[in-house]
């Protein structure tokens, strides 16, 4: 754990996890790209590896995506670093969906609605196969990796199967050393 | 206007998701467990899982209800299963029951992640562990990509250029250049939206 500079470091992972959690369309997953350049490049909060471990670690663990920053922060501060990580990334957008939530049955079924989904479904799209593009990177174009997250993408395409087996065999392949 | 808007009626209109009165309304204990037991039971996305407690579980909301109120929260910013516990949350217990859903979507994942972390800090240099979460790692961006092609598909209907190629820009820039996401979406999601409302 790297303890930075105490308050200072609070405040960055305040503010970073702030703003970005309002720019976080389709959810805590399409945000890794950002949440790797800001922690590892521009931070140096965590090596390569450590942020590809806690986003697996992140996967592993039952619930929204967006946990990834408890662990960010859990690594920039300790059990403070973790909460004002995830108070962050959860605040601003639940205050925004608070008021807009209510407001939203006047606009129902208009247009709006409509024109929102076709733009944003492509940006998604292309923000989620960027964090795919991130985390092949941070695992280090090893052969083995690449095996894997071939065969997890086709086998998930074409067979309806529960995450969690598939990564459960994935972590039994890295486990006997196939890795 | 919406349809729910009888003239000269006296009643407040329907709204989508106030609860018609043979649905069962929750309490902010019941709202609390019902979140946690979706979150605690979903890996890799809790869509699924909400849906099936809210609509065919508990009836708190009917199947259009629930589809209005995603589709409402998938645009929001942020995750869609947060912003759907806050609306939710609101609707049957205004503050206090957005903070009572969401305590329970975050809280359990919250602790449990916290305890993997500090095992992670004691034994994440094992080598078989590490192997071990390299595997992980490489299956969810397997499991990204398959979402990806699944979601893509609807883009290439009818010939359209447009959808297809603000993915491609998205992922260029975000993925393989990295500029920093709010200057991306910036600049991305004006060019879509107006070429959304171009084609309207």
């Amino acid at each position: 754990m790297n303890s930075g500079s105490g308050q200072g470091s609070l405040l960055t992972l305040a503010g970073f996890f702030g703003v970005l959690s309002l720019f976080a369309i389709g959810g805590g997953n399409s945000a890794v790209p950002e949440m790797h350049r800001f922690a590892v490049e521009v931070q140096h909060w965590l090596s390569d590896r450590q942020f590809a471990d806690s986003f697996a670690l992140a996967q592993l663990t039952p619930g929204p995506n967006l946990i990834i920053v408890t662990l960010i922060g859990y690594h920039v501060a300790g059990i403070l670093g973790a909460l004002v990580a995830t108070l962050a990334m959860c605040g601003p957008p639940a205050v925004f969906a608070f008021f807009v939530g209510g407001a939203s049955e006047r606009f129902r079924g208009k247009t709006w609605h409509t024109v929102l989904s076709r733009a944003l479904v492509p940006v998604t799209i292309g923000l989620i196969a960027a964090s795919a593009a991130v985390i092949v990177a941070t695992t280090g174009y090893n052969w083995m990796s690449l095996v894997i997250t071939v065969g997890t993408a086709l086998t998930a395409y074409f067979v309806r199967v529960h995450p969690l087996w598939m990564f459960v065999a994935a972590a039994v392949i890295g486990m006997s050393g196939l890795l | 206007m919406s349809a729910s808007l009888i003239p000269g009626s006296a009643e407040p209109p329907a709204s989508p998701l106030s609860a018609a009165p043979q649905q069962p309304q929750p309490t902010l204990t019941e709202l609390f467990t019902a979140f946690a037991k979706i979150s605690l039971s979903g890996f890799g996305g809790v869509l699924a899982w909400s849906r099936r407690m809210m609509v065919e579980e508990r009836k708190w909301l009917t199947a259009e209800q629930f589809n209005e109120t995603y589709a409402l929260c998938s645009f929001l910013p942020g995750g869609n299963v947060l912003n759907f516990s806050v609306v939710f949350g609101a609707r049957f217990g205004g503050v206090r029951g957005a903070l009572v859903a969401v305590a329970g979507l975050m809280g359990p994942p919250l602790l449990l992640v916290l305890v993997i972390a500090s095992i992670y800090a004691r034994y994440g240099d094992l080598p078989p562990l590490r192997r071990a979460l390299t595997g992980v790692a490489a299956a969810a961006a397997g499991l990204m990509i398959a979402t990806v092609a699944k979601m893509a598909q609807p883009l290439f209907r009818n010939r359209a250029v447009i959808g297809p190629l603000i993915a491609l820009a998205t992922f260029v820039t975000i993925g393989i250049v990295q500029w920093p996401l709010p200057l991306a979406l910036a600049v991305i999601v004006p060019v879509s939206i107006a070429a959304a409302m171009v084609r309207l």
